[in-house]
């Protein structure tokens, strides 16, 4: 693919207004909860409300994108959705974003899965359409309502989010000089068919998944773009706590102040798939034009998609036209453990 | 209560829940929500697909306590008539914002949400609901 | 146009009737109006029962025919009314036209519903809700309590009504409803205990609402004729006015008012050649203590706004300037919803007759009934006279 061919015309995000301290969630299972969030680097976490899901999730951001990029919904020509908590097992939730968007019917759509990666997978594939002109706009879109077994280490940080890219080649508020994937079979992490809750291989998720995967595809990218790391003005890596982020920094010598401004995870916790595309919209919502950004997304299983973008002069603009990360990580409602069960829908007999 | 599960009665309505898609009429240009075949202040039979802007404001409003089958999980929950900005009026749940709240008069737009799935197997059936217009940008209590 | 009168009425206790299934409630009412009018089931030429929704309550339909059969009335024509709560007035309405054109001189009219057998109070309100636009305000969470809490706050915020002033509507009718013996409640009940009762839909609390209730009203109706043959206590009917109006509650322009009403009233004060000021009492359709309030503003008994004053200033008792609800009202008396309009008419005739014992007003000369199916979609008002 030639650099730059094709960039991010519009984005937009959606964070669900409610809150759980992760203080509240310790305090349930009688454990330090100053201690955990200290060590996790995230305070509270995003809830959704009682009539949210990941479909709701993923229009409110996609709806976002579209006044951002400011074009007609028909020309959007394919939308892929990456959740790993999509509402049916069978039947996309894409289709329904497409109609409620007024995307239909000239449309192609398809729900991706690679744990918290599907949304970048869903990039790749429409920067692949749009380059050889099947496609004039591809939207990709990772929201998730995170699922985290109740007393399990996950519940602490899994959260509800959501972020939605347009692929075009005209009007970007950022081109995309590249992109580079690094992928093997390493089972950090899964959920079975009809389980209800995922499992993990506790500290395995660390060094043979997370970190060799991200290392993997930022150096990767890197090198295949003949970039190094002080080309770039901001890095986002997956989230799934502030802690692995930041190791990923030193461990690559990136400065941290290069990494903190996406480090979204602090104040709304892990939303799955929308999680590293949340940390790049809280970039894209601060950026100055021609300012470079790398991107890396994780998904265990396991595998990361990296990408190198530059910003436009667009985007200061255009950005105006919709709500930012900021906006909605300011409006919020805190909830008790016993709502916040009421809210997941963990209260069993209704 | 089969009606609450019906696929093909919510699918029909589903671009006026989803976008809220109502009529024009072609003859005395009133507009209508949901699509009328006849107008009833004209008699036109000829009406063409109008989309509502979707903002407007309360006319009353009421918190729900004891809710009717499948909306026990969401109750309490606000719900309004709104008359849209065009000048049509509406019902629909009012959700963003706490229950204290909502205001007749209160300004508001519409966002996505699902309204009921009465069976853990049926179809989800989503539309539009209420919250304060500007969100997320909305004085929540608490300032900035 | 011959004149129509009701020479025989009858009704069941109402309230959760757990012995009784809705044919054996219906037929004990049946059989009370046959014998009060004296005259036997092959007399009656035709019946009309109002219902609202057996088909979701207990999953009968056709009606007409099954109630026909257990009240003897064998063979002849049968149907169902339906028109949500204003059922009974309606089938009433029916009946009373039928015999005012000449094509009967004897017809039954039977009002009844069976709601206790509902599996739970969910199922109860979204079967009410079918009363309402089902696509585009129950299924939007609309509930019956809902669309008239919408139309509590608008009065309150148009005309500052206040939430106690709707507690004294039921707390009025309760106390109306303790000398009816055939009132589902029968207990005075004080505004504290209204306001305290937990909120259904804000601002309505329970004590604000009508019960869930089963019950079985029937009347028959007469030709002048065949009313002189058998009775010597015949009320008439002096007119008859039914309106409808938007199914949903948002399409109409006013809140604070029920137009059906308006105009169903308006047809009825013109047929009786009367006004409001005529009518010495009335039973309106107080399914909910704002509607008592707005219904004796749209019958023309107060100023608009000035309902729920008239209830503070006590006009509205059995010893009020117009007593409104005598029987206890849908409130306290209980609203098995397809047999109210029915029951309604009961209970006009008992005072007519002067046969209403403790709640008896005083002077019972004429009176009006007023059933209202759903938010106001349908409106019928019957006036009656000795």
């Amino acid at each position: 693919m030639q650099n730059g061919i094709c960039g991010i015309v519009g984005y937009g995000s959606y964070i669900p207004r409610f809150r759980i301290k992760i203080e509240e969630i310790a305090k349930v299972w009688g454990k330090d909860g100053s201690r955990i969030a200290k060590g996790l680097g995230v305070v509270e976490k995003s809830v959704p409300d009682m009539d949210e899901d990941t479909i709701t999730i993923a229009v409110e951001a996609a709806k976002n994108a579209l006044k951002v990029a400011e074009i007609d919904p028909s020309e959007i020509n394919a939308i892929y959705t990456g959740s790993e908590s999509h509402p049916y097992t069978v039947k996309p939730t894409a289709s329904t974003v497409a109609e409620a968007l007024g995307a239909v019917p000239c449309v192609t759509c398809a729900d991706l899965e690679f744990a918290c990666k599907a949304g970048t997978a869903g990039i790749q594939m429409c920067m692949g359409l749009v380059a050889s002109d099947e496609i004039k706009y591809g939207m990709s879109i990772g929201a998730d309502c995170a699922q985290g077994k109740p007393g399990d280490a996950l519940e602490y940080t899994a959260s509800a989010g959501g972020a939605a890219y347009i692929i075009g080649k005209n009007g970007c508020v950022a081109k995309i000089e590249g992109t580079f994937s690094f992928t093997t079979d390493t089972p950090d992490f899964w959920r079975r068919d009809g389980a209800e809750f995922p499992c993990h291989a506790a500290r395995f998720t660390g060094e043979p998944a997370y970190f060799k995967h991200v290392i993997g595809g930022a150096q990767g990218l890197m090198d295949k773009l003949g970039t190094t790391i002080n080309d770039y003005d901001y890095f986002v890596f997956h989230q799934p706590n502030a802690k692995f982020p930041l190791r990923t920094a030193i461990s690559l010598q990136i400065p941290t102040e290069k990494l903190k401004e996406g480090l979204v995870v602090r104040h709304i916790g892990n939303s799955y798939s929308g999680s590293s595309l949340l940390g790049l919209a809280r970039i894209l919502d601060i950026a100055n034009p021609g300012e470079r950004i790398l991107v890396t997304s994780y998904g265990s299983g396991a595998g990361s998609d990296a990408f190198s973008l530059i910003t436009t002069d667009l985007l200061p603009e255009k950005r105006k036209n919709a709500p930012n990360v900021d906006d909605y990580i300011r409006l919020k409602e805190y909830v008790s453990y016993a709502l916040y069960a009421k809210h997941r829908s963990k209260i069993r007999g209704i | 209560m089969a009606h609450l599960e019906s696929v093909p009665m919510f699918w029909r309505r589903m671009k006026s829940l989803y976008s809220l898609i109502g009529v024009e009429c072609l003859n005395c240009g009133k507009k209508y929500f949901p699509p009328r075949l006849i107008c009833p202040e004209c008699g036109g039979k000829e009406m063409k697909d109008y989309r509502f802007k979707g903002t407007g404001k309360v006319v009353s409003y009421s918190i729900i306590d004891v809710p009717p089958k499948g909306l026990k999980y969401q109750t309490p929950y606000g719900l309004a008539i709104v008359e849209l900005d065009e000048g049509v009026r509406v019902t629909g749940q009012l959700v963003g914002c706490n229950l204290g709240e909502i205001k007749a008069g209160m300004r508001v737009e519409t966002t996505f949400r699902k309204i009921i799935a009465v069976n853990k197997n049926g179809v989800i059936q989503y539309g539009y609901k209420f919250r304060p217009e500007g969100y997320p940008r909305i004085n929540n209590g608490e300032k900035k | 146009m011959r004149n129509v009168a009701v020479i025989g009425v009858g009704m069941t206790k109402f309230g959760e009737l757990w012995d009784y299934s809705l044919r054996q409630i219906f037929t004990m009412a049946a059989i009370e109006a046959l014998e009060d009018a004296g005259c036997s089931n092959r007399d009656i030429e035709a019946f009309y029962v109002g219902n609202m929704s057996a088909g979701l309550f207990i999953g009968q339909e056709h009606l007409g025919a099954l109630l026909a059969d257990n009240a003897g009335l064998k063979n002849i024509p049968a149907m169902r009314v339906e028109g949500a709560c204003a059922s009974g007035g309606l089938a009433l309405r029916e009946a009373y036209l039928t015999i005012k054109a000449g094509e009967y001189d004897l017809v039954m009219v039977g009002g009844i519903e069976k709601m206790s057998d509902s599996p739970c109070t969910e199922d109860v309100t979204t079967t009410l809700g079918a009363a309402a636009d089902q696509e585009w305000e129950t299924f939007v969470g609309l509930t019956f309590p809902g669309a008239y809490a919408l139309i509590a706050k608008a009065h309150m915020e148009r005309y500052g009504t206040t939430k106690e002033q709707l507690a004294m509507v039921a707390v009025k009718n309760h106390k109306n409803g303790k000398n009816n013996p055939k009132a589902q409640f029968r207990r005075e009940i004080t505004i504290e205990q209204v306001l305290a009762s937990g909120i259904v839909a804000d601002p309505l609390s329970l004590l604000d609402c009508s019960p869930i209730s089963d019950g079985g009203a029937a009347v028959i109706l007469a030709s002048e004729d065949m009313a002189k043959k058998f009775s010597d206590t015949p009320v008439w009917i002096l007119g008859s006015g039914q309106a409808s109006d938007t199914l949903a509650l948002h399409d109409r322009e006013d809140l604070t008012s029920l137009k059906a009403t308006r105009l169903a009233a308006e047809k009825a004060y013109t047929a009786a050649n009367m006004g409001p000021k005529d009518v010495n009492f009335a039973e309106v359709h107080d399914c909910f203590t704002i509607a008592e309030i707005v219904a004796t503003e749209d019958l023309g008994f107060f100023h608009p706004g000035g309902g729920g004053k008239a209830v503070e200033e006590g006009l509205t008792e059995v010893d009020g300037k117009i007593p409104i609800n005598p029987s206890g009202g849908l409130k306290a008396k209980g609203h098995p919803v397809g047999a109210t309009g029915v029951a309604q008419v009961v209970s006009v005739v008992e005072q007519l007759r002067g046969e209403a014992h403790k709640r008896q007003v005083n002077r019972a000369e004429t009176a009006l009934t007023h059933n209202v199916g759903g938010s106001g979609a349908t409106a019928v008002v019957h006036i009656f006279s000795r």
